[in-house]
């Protein structure tokens, strides 16, 4: 990190484990649960954020001086819409395919509380380049536990990775199949990437007791 | 005595250290613990934590047994070994122990794998947490083996007991703070993970599924299936059971849960030993009756025809339902649970009277879902706390109105 400062530097690894959005402050559960099926779609899931999150961000921030305070959060809105609707426009043109899997949920986006949430609590109050480095900071901690999740489900549910039959062909019987290994459906229910939201919480807190919240 | 004096022993040498609540564990699994309360107030009863376990356990055993001799009967039946009860009752070959056997030696590894699972766990988060063992595992051990399907794969009953147990009670905090029944937890991850080793007209007779895979291999032998009466109805198909099969057990069905018979006897030792509520088995048994007679009602005013897909399950004799599929065995030894049932009585009503209600209705409407008792007892599981909460309430405002009036 010698190209950033310390300070900058903790906006990026913060989001990443600490002040996680997902399982810290428990932000963007949604699209966690519901896109989470296969690998793929949540890194997908994981760059649009990102993307809408740090252009946002600067686009705020540089805004933030002139956008009255009473009207901030329809500005807000619609900042996030137009770039939304962009990135949602980019899959269709180049990834048609997992637009499809994805497809509500790009422009589900916009409801997404971890965006409106650093909009309000940081790009409004700084300046252009450490609200871009929060916005990457904070999507790249989102998309890391959506990968995580993605990981598992993809891998015990269906069987695969990207895509790719790692464990070997369920109908062929070959790999783990011909001992007579089956994947587990559960796993590409949504109740399932709660529970395995809830799990990483549980490892994470368990490691680091600071994190537990006082009843 | 000389185990128990070792035990004793091997308690003391181990005595704070990491490992002795696992030393505790297997002594007071075995005999009674030799330390009594020193203050306090006393209140002298026999019924510990464990003896009221034993209790279940013993009120199932009779379903554990017919269970076995069953999933013999129905393989046997269907290879053509023996005749149906009704027909081949006085014969030898109905007697013959190989009935009972076939099932022992398919249940047996069952039981086994869901106690060693089950109690393996229950001791490595005592060993972590270092509190003592808790001996909540024992009966949901026992429920386990009785409501999968007799052919379920070992390690996928080991991979359900592992999600129920820590999933469905250790994270809540262990034994008494679960909020769902372990045992329907570990039966509903099945459902849902491997739906198609919980459902069908292959896993519910023991072979069946084997045999269609040697038949697919090129064997050639007649294919055996049998398929439970719900999902026969669900599909519209005519019952070919009578209802005195039905009632004694001589259905396919998961192991445990055939014989109504032996379960309303389990079922009457619960009450007798003050174990089992009552009031949750009977409101359970009425919410079911309401529920099925409105169905007959849709049906016998003509509502809907016979080409409706609910017809099957909706024209189905109201008390029929209180006969097929898990309904007797989920009131009686899961419904009846009292750490996840309504603890006040009159929320005892309610709350089985739901869950007669639901399960019929689930039943009913998603086919999808043939055994409507499981999610029905899971739903009210949840809402369990909140129809205590409101009795508890109404109770006070009751008395706080006799306290008014009192005053006025």
């Amino acid at each position: 990190m010698g190209l950033l400062s310390k300070k900058d530097a903790k906006l990026i690894t913060d989001p990443l484990a600490d002040n996680n959005p997902i399982t810290i402050q428990v932000l963007g559960i949604c699209s966690a649960l519901a896109i989470t099926a296969e690998l793929k779609a949540s890194i997908v899931m994981a760059v649009s954020v990102m993307a809408v999150l740090a252009i946002g961000n600067v686009v705020i921030s540089l805004m933030r001086n002139i956008i009255p305070s009473k009207i901030r959060i329809i500005v807000q809105l619609v900042v996030v819409a137009a770039l939304v609707i962009i990135v949602d426009q980019v899959l269709k043109a180049f990834a048609y395919e997992l637009s499809k899997t994805l497809s509500v949920f790009v422009g589900l986006i916009i409801t997404n509380c971890i965006i409106m949430g650093r909009f309000e609590a940081f790009a409004l109050a700084n300046k252009p380049w450490r609200s871009f480095l929060d916005g990457i900071g904070n999507a790249a901690g989102y998309g890391l536990i959506l990968i995580i999740v993605g990981f598992f489900r993809e891998l015990l549910g269906s069987g695969t990775l990207l895509g790719f039959k790692v464990l070997g062909d369920p109908i062929e019987k070959t790999g783990l199949y011909a001992i007579g290994y089956e994947n587990n459906g559960f796993m590409l229910l949504s109740p399932m990437a709660l529970i395995v939201v809830g799990i990483i919480i549980w490892i994470q807190r368990s490691r680091n007791t600071a994190l537990v919240e006082d009843h | 005595m000389g185990l128990k004096n070792n035990l004793h022993k091997l308690k003391l040498k181990y005595k704070g250290t990491k490992m002795a609540p696992a030393f505790n564990a297997i002594h007071t699994f075995l005999y009674l613990p030799d330390e009594t309360t020193h203050n306090g107030t006393h209140i002298k009863a026999a019924d510990d934590l464990k003896r009221t376990m034993n209790t279940v356990i013993m009120a199932m055993v009779p379903c554990l047994l017919f269970g076995m001799f069953n999933a013999g009967y129905q393989h046997n039946l269907q290879v053509g070994e023996i005749q149906a009860v009704t027909v081949g009752f006085f014969s030898p070959e109905f007697w013959a122990l190989d009935n009972f056997m076939i099932g022992f030696w398919k249940i047996i590894p069952l039981v086994i794998v869901s106690y060693g699972v089950g109690l393996g766990i229950e001791f490595l988060f005592a060993v972590i947490k270092g509190h003592e063992v808790e001996e909540g595992y024992l009966v949901t051990g026992m429920l386990v083996p009785l409501i999968v399907p007799v052919d379920i794969p070992l390690w996928m009953l080991a991979v359900a007991v592992v999600f129920g147990v820590v999933i469905g009670k250790e994270v809540f905090g262990g034994t008494g703070m679960n909020i769902l029944n372990p045992a329907l937890t570990i039966r509903a991850f099945l459902f849902f993970a491997y739906p198609t080793w919980m459902s069908g007209d292959k896993v519910w007779v023991e072979g069946a599924v084997e045999r269609t895979n040697e038949i697919a291999a090129g064997a050639n032998l007649d294919a055996i299936s049998g398929e439970t009466i719900l999902g026969t109805l669900a599909q519209g198909k005519a019952v070919t059971h009578s209802v005195a099969d039905m009632f004694l057990g001589f259905i396919p069905g998961s192991v445990g849960e055939t014989s109504t018979l032996l379960i309303v006897l389990g079922g009457l030792f619960l009450v007798f030993a003050k174990i089992g509520s009552w009031r949750i088995m009977l409101s359970s048994c009425v919410g079911a009756i309401v529920m099925g007679l409105i169905f007959n009602g849709v049906v016998s005013s003509g509502w809907i025809t016979e080409t409706s897909k609910f017809y099957g399950l909706m024209s189905t004799e109201f008390w029929h339902h209180l006969l097929i599929g898990g309904f007797a065995f989920g009131t009686v030894f899961m419904a009846t649970d009292p750490v996840t049932a309504s603890q006040t009585n009159k929320g005892k009503w309610i709350y089985g009277f739901l869950i007669g209600f639901l399960s019929i209705m689930i039943r009913v409407f998603n086919p999808a879902y043939p055994e409507g008792v499981m999610l029905a007892i899971l739903l009210m599981n949840v809402f369990a706390p909140t129809i205590d909460h409101y009795v508890v309430q109404g109770n006070v405002k009751k008395r706080m109105k006799r306290l008014k009036a009192k005053v006025a």
